[in-house]
């Protein structure tokens, strides 16, 4: 239409402008990193050994699976939706490796067959809530129940795994200089990066902004709202299987009751992150800061000794009021 | 013009909804480089023959050529694709995204699938450029006015390669500098070739800018008519197809007399109430019977000042009188105990629940005075809606309809009719007449009248200041977030006098 790169943009001076002044949008995540600040300092100063880098990698260790689908329901909740079936699918999925490789399997097709079967749970609740018009709720309320049941279809025990690659994956410690992080943080890290860049660089991740932001809108600039829909749901189902056969590696067993209530820690983890559950608004950073102020509340419960593990749920609960109050406060703000 | 071939040629179209006959065998023929009115009142179906155009909706009858070519759109993204570019009344973008994004999404620059970021801005400032509209297109599309809203919706249907834009009601919220501006525009891509199809509710305008005309009535033609060849009078007689008594009694109403009003105790009355950052502290006070109107530019503060007395915002100084005593409304529930009512702007977003029916909407407002433990009985429901239905010509006149199906000036009607079933003694409009045509807007003026001579007070917002002054006892100007003068409507007073004194900020 016009040759535009020749074209001198107009406004430089209010286009550098611009980076020196806040954005609201950012707000919710600078409080979620003020906060992990903060918790950290608490942690340093009062405890022993908190200070170590390792403490912090070893958060990291043990929340990767969550990590990762922490950042499969974010795509969800970025366009509006919910996904309850996450830890039901993680279950289900370490249940599957675990039976595969009992049955002699090689890893090479345990892998993607795990992956798959995560997508294609999450493909059907995509096609169900878009085509049937069915509150994802419900939907995935459904196929929560459905993964769960089939879990102890296959067994109602726990089956361990002691397939060489797997144990050799689960045992791998990666040093450099002085610390250690396992295979599946840089897995989990790998998947922020990309989910990072497809948010932020893509037409499809833009696509799933404007969902969030006012579907009808987006279905009348002409967007495939639809599609972008059902493909948020697979990338969550493609995330929880990912993240289960993560939980694998770490629980050495496939177990129905694997990652009962995750669905629930993801959620908190990408609210406290800063995304509103309204849609529209939020960062794949957020959910990686929204898991580690879970395991920060984690370590320093542990550290402390003296509490009782439940701390850790009043806590999220408490974190999570003060985040849903901070969001409606930026949200009635900007209108 | 050259009468060459039409470039769009839509024959025959019909949509039905659940209950209603939307459209019934409608044609449409869109010239290269004509601007092409669609005129008709509210309801006639012109939205709903848009969003057929558009692809939105999908007709149930005859058939639409594109280029000499029959197509059938299974969604905008395929009409957007084949070349027709659509900005809708309601503003249809993401306040999430960037200004540069809501120009541009749906065909960002890409290269290898990444998109680059800096070209989007440079190509997004450009377009907006052309619109003659500077600002920072990495902000926030929700932190602009709806007028620079409209105006990248504007530029965002520019960017496409468009043979036929679609412009429904693109003028309803803009000024009349901002209107000039987008004139220009569409002069220019006249010029270029494009068909426009523009609808407005303003008749100067159409005659200002389009060629040719097409009227629709109740979901069906009326006809094709060229711009020079149909007299102002007769485009409304074809428009409303009836005698235009009605219309020339509100125009040769005489104007509101002042002295016949008797000023007690004041209904309400502030005094230098204000909130900061929204309205600066002022002083107005509304009588029994007395319509006072506010008149100022778009985002000077008029709606603010509705959600002050209605304590839809709270007052940060001054206080408020109700009856002359003192009260602080904590939120729009103690507002409507003292029996004061507000009809929002935004009848989409603010007001309307459009899943429920019209009946559900109209007994809304009623049943929250009311508490929600004590119902009220069906029948007094269906008694008073049938009521106000019928009072205020809601059509379709069927309660049971879903309120989306309705047009925006009926829409309109319902909103009123809910607030007016609590029997206010101050009702707030905010914009009533906006984006609704001339009929509807004769019948709300009227009925405007009517309450007041009633006893109700009416605080009336509109952009038209003929519409103020014609309703109103006293016209309160606001400028820049301050209200600048209180004009008693009397002989002297003229839209000049009133635009003089926003100009001039009161010193007139």
């Amino acid at each position: 239409m016009m040759d535009l790169d020749t074209k001198v943009a107009p406004a430089p001076v209010t286009a550098r402008v611009r980076r020196f002044v806040p954005r609201q949008k950012y707000l919710p995540v600078t409080a979620t990193a003020v906060l992990i600040s903060l918790m950290y300092g608490i942690g340093v100063v009062n405890y022993t050994g908190f200070s170590d880098t390792q403490i912090v990698l070893n958060i990291f260790i043990d929340n990767a699976f969550l990590l990762v689908v922490a950042v499969g329901m974010t795509f969800v909740i970025l366009t509006g939706g919910i996904d309850l079936s996450v830890g039901a699918v993680v279950a289900l999925t370490t249940m599957v490796v675990a039976l595969l490789l009992e049955n002699g399997w090689p890893p090479a097709v345990v892998l993607p067959v795990a992956l798959l079967m995560g997508s294609t749970i999450g493909l059907g609740m995509g096609l169900m809530i878009h085509y049937f018009d069915v509150q994802p709720f419900i939907a995935t309320l459904a196929g929560m129940f459905l993964a769960r049941g089939l879990c102890y279809v296959i067994s109602t025990d726990s089956i361990p795994i002691d397939d060489p690659f797997w144990v050799r994956v689960s045992n791998a410690q990666l040093w450099f200089g002085g610390w250690f992080i396992s295979i599946s943080v840089l897995v989990a890290l790998a998947v922020v990066l990309i989910a990072a860049y497809v948010l932020a660089y893509t037409t499809f991740g833009r696509d799933v902004y404007a969902v969030g932001g006012d579907p009808q809108s987006a279905r009348l600039m002409g967007l495939r709202v639809g599609r972008t829909r059902v493909a948020v749901y697979t990338i969550s189902g493609l995330c929880s299987g990912l993240g289960g056969v993560l939980l694998s590696f770490y629980m050495s067993s496939g177990y129905g009751l694997h990652a009962s209530g995750m669905e629930l820690d993801a959620i908190a983890a990408v609210v406290i992150g800063g995304t509103l559950l309204t849609g529209g608004s939020g960062y794949v950073l957020g959910t990686v800061l929204g898991v580690l102020v879970l395991g920060l509340i984690q370590t320093i419960i542990t550290f402390q000794g003296n509490l009782s593990s439940w701390w850790t749920k009043i806590f999220i609960g408490l974190f999570l009021f003060v985040f849903i109050v901070l969001q409606r406060v930026v949200t009635r703000r900007r209108r | 013009m050259s009468e060459t071939e039409p470039v769009l040629v839509m024959r025959g179209i019909g949509k039905r909804f659940p209950g209603v006959v939307a459209l019934d065998g409608v044609d449409l023929r869109l010239f290269p480089g004509e601007v092409h009115a669609l005129m008709g009142e509210n309801g006639a179906g012109k939205s709903t023959l848009i969003k057929v155009l558009t692809g939105a909706y999908h007709h149930d009858q005859g058939d639409i050529t594109l280029g000499g070519e029959q197509v059938a759109f299974a969604g905008p993204h395929q009409a957007q694709q084949a070349g027709i570019s659509t900005v809708y009344q309601e503003i249809n973008l993401c306040p999430n995204l960037s200004v540069a994004e809501n120009v541009l999404i749906g065909r960002s620059p890409t290269r290898f699938g990444r998109i680059r970021w800096s070209a989007m801005r440079r190509r997004a400032e450009d377009l907006l450029a052309r619109l003659h509209l500077s600002i920072d297109v990495g902000s926030d599309l929700g932190t602009h006015s709806i007028a620079v809203q409209q105006m990248v919706a504007i530029a965002r249907a520019l960017d496409v390669d468009a043979k036929v834009l679609v412009l429904d009601e693109p003028t309803s919220s803009l000024d009349a500098s901002e209107v000039d501006q987008l004139f220009r525009v569409m002069r220019g891509l006249k010029d270029e070739g494009i068909a426009i199809l523009f609808v407005t509710h303003f008749l100067d305008q159409v005659y200002e800018i389009a060629d040719r005309m097409t009227v629709l009535r109740n979901g069906r033609l009326v006809g094709e008519f060229r711009t020079a060849e149909l007299s102002q009078l007769d485009l409304v007689a074809a428009m409303i197809g009836k005698e235009l008594a009605a219309l020339e009694d509100i125009e040769e109403a005489p104007r509101r007399e002042v002295a016949a009003l008797e000023r007690g105790t004041p209904i309400v009355s502030a005094e230098t109430l204000g909130r900061t950052g929204a309205i600066a502290p002022f002083s107005l006070a509304i009588h029994k019977g007395e319509v006072v109107g506010l008149a100022g530019l778009l985002g000077s503060g008029r709606t603010e000042i509705a959600r002050l007395l209605f304590g839809a915002d709270r007052a940060d100084q001054g206080r408020l009188r109700v009856d002359g005593a003192p009260v602080a409304f904590r939120g729009p529930q103690s507002a409507m105990r003292h029996r004061i009512a507000y009809c929002p702007e935004n009848r989409r977003t603010d007001g309307l629940v459009e899943d429920l029916t019209v009946r559900e909407n109209i007994i809304l407002a009623m049943q929250a005075a009311r508490g929600w433990a004590r119902p009220v009985p069906r029948g007094r429901q269906d008694e008073l809606v049938a009521r106000y239905v019928k009072a205020l010509d809601i059509r379709p006149a069927d309660p049971e309809l879903p309120v989306r199906n309705l047009s925006g000036g009926n829409q309109q009607k319902v909103l009123l009719a809910r607030w007016l079933i609590t029997e206010p003694k101050l009702m707030i409009l905010d914009e009533p007449t906006r984006g609704i045509d001339v009929g509807a807007k004769a019948e709300i003026q009227r009925l405007v009248v009517e309450l007041s001579d009633g006893g109700m007070a009416v605080l009336f917002i509109s952009a038209e200041l003929e519409e103020v002054l014609r309703l109103s006892h006293k016209v309160a100007v606001l400028r820049d977030r301050r209200l600048v003068a209180e004009l008693e409507n009397t002989d002297g007073l003229d839209t000049d006098r009133v635009m003089a004194a926003i100009a001039s900020g009161g010193a007139a």
